[in-house]
């Protein structure tokens, strides 16, 4: 059973370098696979280069997606990261 | 015989020294067959995990020398040393190729560079640079080679390179490096950030310096014109020297200017404040001491997005703004979009002549609801700071009542709803369309000041679109027309007692400094790097000395006799 969840983008320049190196150390943390949904496209989210190649802008949709054995929790902290950060919500 | 290569000046200053020349190691990538697969993938793990090493040993350095902030590219680094992505898919070549492993690594990450490259974002496309520098590091590993390293130099040089990799630029002792020149990099390459920001003179994008400079050959870099001066002569050499001094000297006197009010020699106050964009924009503002911001284009607010900016988003921005500048003026203009500025989402039909079309102001009276939000947010930021309000693109006087009634209701509605709103909120407006300068006596009775916006009346005036390059010969800031207008401007505001400013680039020019305090301009706003020298400029003038000018400027009959005059008598 995968987790997922949808988010906005509310951060003014979108998910460029720091904030993309915030959630892919973060993601790095656990052992689930765990994919980033952006306009169709899906990277790996504990790949930075997948991350950034996918030039997220504000305003736009993310889903996270999460399957493994702590994909609850991963999915959980990543959303609170995001918010923290104030990169999505 | 010396020689001169020009590129792109990408930190401020002169330097003078031996050139050394920062080689990168020959990484020739061979492709080899490789039986054993195992070994193989060993031998690439045993090169990561000797990079992740390095690189944190170069991390730590930069952040003692740099700051946190500028070390953060190499966590970046790391992260791309780590990923996923690449490490399993060198693997996976080496697995099922039967490859070496420097090929699959270069064919790997030849990929993203390439597809970074080819993203049409320009800080996107210098994230390329990141993978190649990386790449370079695990290679070196692969291939047992040594790396000619900055932290090497114990010498006075210039370094003299291809391209220099953020970890090339993190490793320079100040001491010894006293600047650089590169083939290759633009004003937002990493090298030229760090650059700046340790106030390394360096020239970039010079496309041939590595073929035109030898090992010890004495180089002059200026990066303050983006030049290099090779093998210089006795003359070139003093009169760089002398340049370098020059440059030293203005920024000491500069910088002890940050604190100061601006007083003319004749004892008269005028403000200095900064242009911004974005609350981005006010560490700038703050550490070349504004006197407050005189323009804040809130349009920026609306633009690289698809949808309005909510009154909550809006507040934030603006509440920033007015608490972090501390009680100083801060003049924020409403919406000004249109013309060359136009946001998608609110599908507005194309125009033959924006310029002259549905924008600003216009905009604002016919949307109500998107320029109400915007007032609220005004409104409720207003008590966190000393808020002034400007209208843009005003023609008429009914233009301007009509904005000021619309801002009049909102700030009833919020009182009846219990916000608190400042009670001591200046309205005031752009002066930017001629009708206005000309009208200004009447205006100058309902408004509490007035900015010259001068990229725009400069264009209506002149009717020349300043973006055409066969007409940009008119686009002249000291034709007397204009200055005229802007005298009309001042004269019809300090005679109702309110005061008079001007947004547009000409505030900050040196020609126009003299001229426009003779006029008895109150505030000059400009981009935040012109603040200091313009103050250093206005502070040895004396405003009753031009004034007893300004009428023999006045009649003149061409820009051009304006601006040798002002060369001839205010300049030095």
């Amino acid at each position: 059973m995968a987790a997922e969840k949808t988010f906005k983008v509310t951060s003014e320049s979108g998910i460029h370098a720091r904030p993309a190196t915030t959630l892919v150390n973060k993601a790095g943390q656990f052992s689930s696979e765990i994919e980033l949904v952006h306009k169709e496209k899906t990277v790996n989210l504990k790949s930075i280069m997948g991350v950034m190649s996918l030039g997220i802008q504000q305003g736009s949709e993310i889903t996270i997606k999460a399957d493994g054995n702590d994909e609850e929790e991963a999915l959980s902290s990543l959303s609170n990261l995001l918010k923290e950060e104030g990169l999505a919500e | 015989m010396s020689q001169r290569i020009t590129g792109i000046g990408a930190s401020a200053g002169i330097a003078i020294a031996k050139a050394f020349r920062l080689e990168n190691p020959a990484l020739d990538v061979e492709k080899k067959a490789v039986e054993n697969h195992a070994q193989e993938v060993e031998r690439f793990q045993q090169s990561i995990e000797k990079s992740k090493n390095e690189l944190e040993a170069i991390k730590e350095h930069a952040e003692k020398e740099l700051g946190e902030d500028k070390a953060a590219i190499f966590a970046a680094h790391l992260l791309v040393l780590q990923d996923p992505e690449l490490i399993d898919n060198v693997k996976k070549k080496i697995n099922e190729e039967n490859v070496n492993a420097e090929f699959a690594l270069d064919e790997v990450t030849g990929m993203f560079i390439s597809m970074f490259e080819n993203m049409d974002n320009e800080y996107m496309k210098e994230r390329a640079a990141d993978i190649r520098d990386v790449r370079k590091r695990i290679l070196a590993h692969l291939m047992g080679v040594e790396f000619n390293t900055p932290s090497m130099i114990t010498d006075e040089v210039i370094i003299i390179s291809d391209d220099l990799t953020p970890s090339d630029t993190a490793q320079l002792n100040r001491k010894f490096v006293k600047g650089f020149a590169t083939d290759i990099g633009g004003r937002t390459s990493h090298s030229a950030i760090m650059a700046r920001s340790m106030e390394i003179p360096s020239v970039v994008g010079t496309k041939k310096i590595t073929d035109s400079v030898e090992n010890g050959t004495i180089v002059i870099i200026d990066g303050i014109d983006g030049e290099v001066i090779i093998d210089p002569t006795e003359d070139e050499r003093s009169t760089y020297e002398e340049k370098r001094n020059q440059y030293l000297e203005q920024k000491k006197e500069w910088a002890k200017l940050v604190n100061e009010r601006t007083i003319t020699s004749d004892d008269v106050h005028v403000e200095l404040a900064a242009n911004i964009g974005t609350p981005k924009d006010l560490p700038g503002v703050l550490n070349n001491g504004a006197e407050g911001i005189g323009l804040y284009r809130t349009e920026f607010l609306y633009m690289n997005r698809d949808q309005l900016p909510t009154e909550e988003e809006q507040f934030e921005a603006y509440k920033e703004v007015l608490s972090q500048m501390e009680g100083k003026p801060v003049v924020i203009r409403t919406l000004d979009i249109g013309g060359d500025k136009e946001l998608p989402y609110l599908n507005l039909p194309k125009e033959l002549n924006p310029f002259l079309g549905y924008r600003a102001i216009r905009l604002c009276l016919d949307k109500q609801d998107i320029f109400r939000t915007q007032l609220r947010a005004l409104l409720r930021a207003s008590t966190f700071g000393n808020l002034k309000v400007m209208f843009p693109m005003i023609a008429t006087l009914d233009e301007f009542r009509q904005a000021k009634a619309i801002l009049m209701e909102e700030k009833e509605k919020l009182q009846s709803e219990n916000v608190e709103v400042s009670d001591g909120i200046e309205i005031g407006m752009m002066v930017e369309i001629p009708s206005t300068a000309v009208m200004a006596d009447i205006f100058a009775k309902e408004v509490d000041f007035f900015s010259i916006g001068t990229n725009d009346l400069i264009q209506y005036t002149m009717a020349a679109d300043r973006m055409n390059e066969q007409v940009s010969y008119l686009y002249q800031p000291y034709n007397p027309a204009i200055l005229r207008l802007v005298k009309s401007v001042i004269e019809a505001a300090h005679k109702e007692g309110i005061w008079a400013g001007m947004c547009g680039e000409m505030a900050g020019d040196e020609i126009a400094i003299p001229i426009l305090l003779g006029l008895g301009l109150d505030e000059f706003s400009m981009s935040a790097t012109s603040i200091l020298p313009a103050r250093s400029q206005l502070i040895k003038l004396s405003k009753e000395t031009i004034a007893s000018h300004i009428d023999t400027i006045l009649e003149m009959d061409s820009d051009q006799k304006v601006k040798e005059y002002v060369q001839k008598h205010f300049l030095n």
